[in-house]
């Protein structure tokens, strides 16, 4: 309630707040309107042509070319690279899922020789800077016959989000309380029961937060899909964006029709999921 | 009830840990230690390792003392640093601070502001790039400028030199500044709104509470927000490779591009690991600097 002053009914200090209020309202909109204009501009630029997309810089375009998409869909490839992109993000986020939660489990309840050394050794990765390790990698991929395909591409990124993910996964599972487990133990239920039908079915709000945070992470990542990829059939939309700008002669409304398949799925995830990206930003940071 | 077998048991434990500690000891950990050893290598990636040429601490010694594009790039990423550390987290903490109370319309801020946030680099760059210049886009930015009776103003902001580099930053915290506004947010949330009613019943004026309250309160969250910045920012390289382009060298190159160009651009692997070595011995030192700093604050 800062800035709403006790005393109502004095008119000078309503007009302040009302004036407060007004000029914040300004700074909030100017702002938010700067978010959202190239994003809109970009989305109409997609529906002008060649030659209407440097001259005419209208926000509604008239005619609407609405067969950019399809061009850019077939024979602008970024259908290919869009089934690409989907494919990386759910494996990916289905690996994660999978692989992190155990480790996480098994870091939370078991005791075993080792767990607190592991366990830091996932949590330093998180905290130490390495950016000269994609060049190691490029050499450890090109040794495994792992570069240029999806396989290699996929367990880097899973190993990417691993950290983050346990250490989230970890953080609630600790919180868990162990009654549940103790009763599935005594009726005979083994560890990776316990894990599937007990631990998982509870972290459901986490592992929303660890899918979002995956997935958004995926589907936007570039350095990696420079490293790993030649072959253009392969490409995530990041990488393909790049190339196709790259070509003689760039047809621009085809890319902008391209960069608008790239944001219009993650703004829709983010739209729908937001409650969960806020929660994530203040499990890890809050 | 059975009891399980000890050993059964440990074998359990560690099948649980097993595939992330495979898959992390491989694609993280092996990398980590190979750049170590590859940086004492001249090597340019193609012939088999064995014939690569031992060098020992030569590639340290050119980058420090020759290679002064490399330092050129640390200086753009520090400069691009300072810039998002003022403008974009003063704006962020400006913004979180008018959300942060009973406004209408709030939700509907937090929901905008951070939308270049979940963008990706390419996409934000590829579109700053079309808005911004007037050789491979539209031109806007200088059209509103000459709407705005400001022609005189407008200018080609990429391809100047001068100009480019702020350019890149101001567009990178166009992208950034939603990460510190939520967390800033979260971080006002949590200060007792009785601590305000008290300053208020003082007669403690709305700059008062700010600097004596708020900011006090907030100092370990700006510390927080302030590392996260640095961190994030001085490795800023897809960014620019969407606004800028793929051209690796100029005005705007930054350590991560600098390490690409030596690995792809002149094939120098043991050469790129040692670059990659120096930028995070030096992002360690300045965050561990950072953290002492607002350790200090706080005390």
């Amino acid at each position: 309630m800062l800035g709403t002053p006790p005393i109502r009914s004095n008119g000078y200090y309503k007009a302040k707040r009302v004036t407060l209020n007004g000029v914040i309202h300004l700074f909030l909109i100017g702002v938010a309107i700067t978010c959202l204009y190239p994003l809109l501009w970009m989305a109409s630029s997609s529906l002008k042509t060649q030659q209407t997309i440097f001259t005419d810089i209208s926000l509604i375009p008239h005619p609407a070319h609405f067969e950019n998409y399809i061009h850019a869909w077939h024979t602008g490839g970024f259908g290919r690279y869009f089934l690409n992109s989907i494919f990386y993000t759910a494996s990916v986020v289905v690996g994660i899922l999978v692989v992190a939660s155990l480790a996480a489990y098994a870091f939370s309840r078991f005791r075993f020789r080792g767990r607190t050394v592991l366990f830091i050794m996932f949590m330093a990765a998180m905290m130490i800077p390495v950016p000269g390790s994609f060049v190691a990698l490029f050499v450890l991929l090109n040794k495994l016959h792992l570069r240029n395909t999806p396989l290699g591409y996929i367990l880097c990124m899973i190993n990417v989000g691993l950290p983050m993910s346990i250490f989230l996964l970890k953080t609630f599972f600790d919180t868990m309380p162990r009654e549940l487990e103790d009763a599935a133990r005594i009726d005979g239920c083994s560890k990776i029961g316990m894990w599937r039908h007990v631990a998982l079915p509870l972290a459901r709000p986490v592992l929303a937060v660890v899918v979002v945070f995956n997935a958004l992470n995926v589907w936007n990542e570039y350095l990696l899909a420079l490293i790993v990829f030649d072959d253009k059939n392969l490409m995530p939309l990041q990488r393909a964006l790049m190339v196709f700008r790259g070509e003689f002669l760039t047809n621009y409304p085809l890319l902008m029709a391209g960069l608008t398949i790239t944001a219009l799925p993650i703004i829709i995830v983010y739209l729908l999921m937001q409650k969960h990206i806020v929660r994530g930003v203040t499990a890890v940071f809050g | 009830m059975k009891l399980a077998s000890p050993l059964k048991s440990t074998l359990e434990n560690y099948g649980f840990i097993f595939p992330a500690v495979l898959i992390f000891s491989i694609f993280y950990i092996y990398p980590f230690i190979q750049i170590f050893h590859l940086s004492f290598f001249e090597w340019d990636g193609i012939v088999p390792f064995k014939d690569a040429i031992p060098v020992g601490w030569s590639n340290f010694k050119e980058i420090s003392f020759q290679d002064s594009s490399w330092w050129q790039a640390v200086r753009n990423a520090g400069f691009i640093t300072v810039v998002a550390l003022t403008l974009q987290n003063i704006l962020a903490f400006l913004l979180a601070l008018a959300c942060d109370r009973e406004i209408r319309m709030k939700n509907f801020y937090c929901l905008i502001f951070f939308i270049p946030v979940v963008l990706s680099e390419i996409v934000v760059g590829m579109t700053a790039r079309f808005l911004i210049s007037g050789l491979e886009g539209a031109d806007v930015v200088n059209r509103m400028l000459g709407s705005l009776g400001l022609s005189h103003l407008a200018h080609h902001w990429l391809s100047d030199p001068h100009t480019a580099l702020t350019t890149v930053a101001l567009v990178h915290c166009w992208k950034g500044f939603g990460w510190g506004f939520l967390i800033f947010l979260a971080g006002l949330q949590t200060i007792p709104r009785e601590l305000y009613e008290a300053a208020r019943v003082d007669g403690a004026s709305a700059w008062e509470t700010l600097r004596k309250i708020t900011i006090p309160l907030m100092m370990p969250v700006i510390g927080l927000v302030a590392i996260l910045t640095v961190l994030g920012t001085m490795q800023i390289f897809a960014l620019i490779i969407g606004l800028v382009g793929g051209e690796f060298a100029g005005h705007t190159s930054v350590p991560v591009l600098r390490i690409l160009a030596s690995m792809q651009g002149s094939s120098r692997f043991g050469y790129a690991c040692a670059q990659g070595i120096t930028f995070g011995m030096i992002l360690i030192a300045v965050s561990f600097f950072q953290y002492r700093l607002s350790r200090r604050a706080k005390a």
